[in-house]
């Protein structure tokens, strides 16, 4: 005869301990703990657990233990509601060559009886889970990272060439703040490329603009528009309640205000500028890796740079630098992967190459340096008086 | 000959040029040359002592000049130098 449920747990408790919960509260208590499973459904899962705890669900069990535990001589203290699908996954285990695998007596369902601490975990909704799923399966992101963006802020300066897909794209993966600072009203010659923008938004304010857009896209998304210039006065407060920056200016003052500014509430800059068919983009972390200044200590005259409204700018362009900025800001955000810290990457669509140049920590940098005596300056006069060097003969 | 690759803003002075090929054994010697061959780049990147400007930036390969030997930094014909004057544009 085939044996019934009843005989199946009697067979695996003669060969799997049960634990009291007390015991493993008191173990749990001092950072003595065994490594503990929990093998109940999602839905039970993200209705509390034992601290600490690991969650496979018992039909993943084989396939994902060794993930976890790859040594089989670990202890492992399996958990579920009742102490009976514990049982049986233990004795899984068992068979797997685990050696020291013990159940909860009880399950969770005694442990919270006897008021022992429990972790609820923070959820997705199923409309999250959904809408993020694609991010949700990349194991540098999951749902842990999907959190950590919906509580992120990004403030992003200038909602325009760089601006616009870089907010459409940090909307989309959902961050949950986004800050656009822009004085500027959509024009009618921006739609080449700043596509957050619309024909019938022309005149609007464009921070006004790409809210409307991102509403429409992700209304979760929560919106701050900034309609004005950052400037000395405000900067430190504005930057102060973000925890990544966006730089799309153009023009060096701001940059210059940024990267200073980025130093001193230590909050990291992701760099990108334009210019016809060329891009730079770099990610400045405050005190640890180079600064914009230690990149380029000083703005080249006017002649030397001009704007995109002067000089040209592919449309395009703005895309893919745009989105390489709104990229390194997720992996700043996440703190996952290998930012442009460190390194300047130009990207030239004529010749459609990506150059890589490295860029270090100037030991005398008048930002950064140790010997820097940093604080916000006149940066339009600044970079007007350094900006208006002689132009010389040809001699070298 | 080193190959020197000219920024978008230098273009107009380089006949459109995107590179350029110029020789000498060091970062000074190549960027003599290069501004024998196109007056119009010296005028931007050279002071009126003949130095050059603080705000451009040399690469030489993927090194910046400044933290090896400067103008003397040594080149050879396989190295690219490169002529990096910062970008404001954003938008």
């Amino acid at each position: 005869m085939s044996p019934s449920y009843q005989d199946l747990i009697a067979a695996a408790r003669e060969v799997i301990p049960e634990v009291e919960p007390a015991d493993v509260a008191s173990r749990v208590a001092s950072g003595d703990g065994p490594l503990i499973i929990d093998v109940r459904e999602t839905a039970e899962w993200d209705q509390g657990h034992l601290p600490g705890a690991v969650h496979i669900p018992r039909g993943f069990l084989e396939s994902r233990i060794g993930g976890t535990a790859p040594d089989s001589d670990q202890e492992i203290l399996v958990s579920c509601a009742s102490g009976q699908r514990s049982l049986l996954s233990a004795q899984t285990l068992h068979h797997m060559g685990f050696t020291n695998v013990t159940n909860l007596a009880g399950g969770f369902a005694r442990w919270k009886q006897n008021n022992h601490p429990v972790e609820v975990p923070r959820i997705l909704s199923a409309a999250q889970r959904s809408r993020y799923s694609r991010h949700i399966l990349i194991p540098e992101v999951g749902e842990e990272g999907q959190m950590k963006l919906l509580d992120s802020k990004a403030l992003l300066i200038g909602a325009g060439g760089l601006g616009s897909p870089a907010a459409y794209y940090l909307a989309a993966a959902g961050i949950g703040t986004i800050g656009l600072v822009d004085d500027d009203e959509v024009d009618e010659s921006n739609l080449q490329r700043q596509i957050i923008h619309t024909t019938d938004r022309v005149g609007m304010n464009k921070g006004e603009s790409a809210k409307q857009a991102i509403a429409a896209l992700n209304p979760e998304v929560q919106v701050n528009v900034h309609p004005f210039r950052v400037n000395r006065d405000n900067v430190l407060d504005l930057v102060s309640q973000y925890d990544v920056i966006v730089d799309g200016a153009d023009n060096f003052p701001t940059r210059y205000l940024l990267a200073d500014a980025s130093l001193m509430t230590k909050t990291p800059l992701v760099h990108a500028s334009i210019l016809r068919f060329e891009g730079h983009a770099s990610v400045f972390n405050p005190y640890d890796g180079p600064c914009y200044r230690c990149l380029f200590p000083e703005p080249p005259p006017p002649d030397l740079a001009p704007s995109c409204g002067e000089a040209g700018v592919l449309g395009v362009l703005c895309g893919v630098m745009g989105n390489i900025q709104a990229t390194e800001a997720i992996k700043v955000l996440l703190g996952i992967g290998d930012t442009l810290s460190g390194r300047l990457l130009i990207y030239d669509a004529l010749g459609m190459t990506f150059t890589e140049l490295k860029v270090r920590r100037d030991p005398d940098c008048p930002s950064c340096g140790p010997n820097a005596d940093l604080q916000l300056r006149d940066y339009e006069a600044w970079c007007a008086g350094v900006g208006s060097h002689d132009h010389a003969g040809v001699s070298a | 000959m080193s190959t020197v690759k000219i920024p978008p803003v230098l273009r107009q002075a380089a006949g459109g040029e995107r590179t350029v090929e110029a020789k000498g054994a060091n970062v000074g010697e190549v960027l003599t040359a290069l501004c024998e061959a196109h007056p119009a780049i010296g005028k931007q990147i050279l002071t009126s002592d003949g130095e050059l400007h603080k705000f451009v930036n040399v690469y030489v390969n993927d090194e910046d000049a400044r933290l090896m030997q400067w103008t003397d930094t040594p080149v050879g014909d396989d190295d690219t130098l490169l002529i990096l004057p910062a970008m404001a544009g954003g938008q």
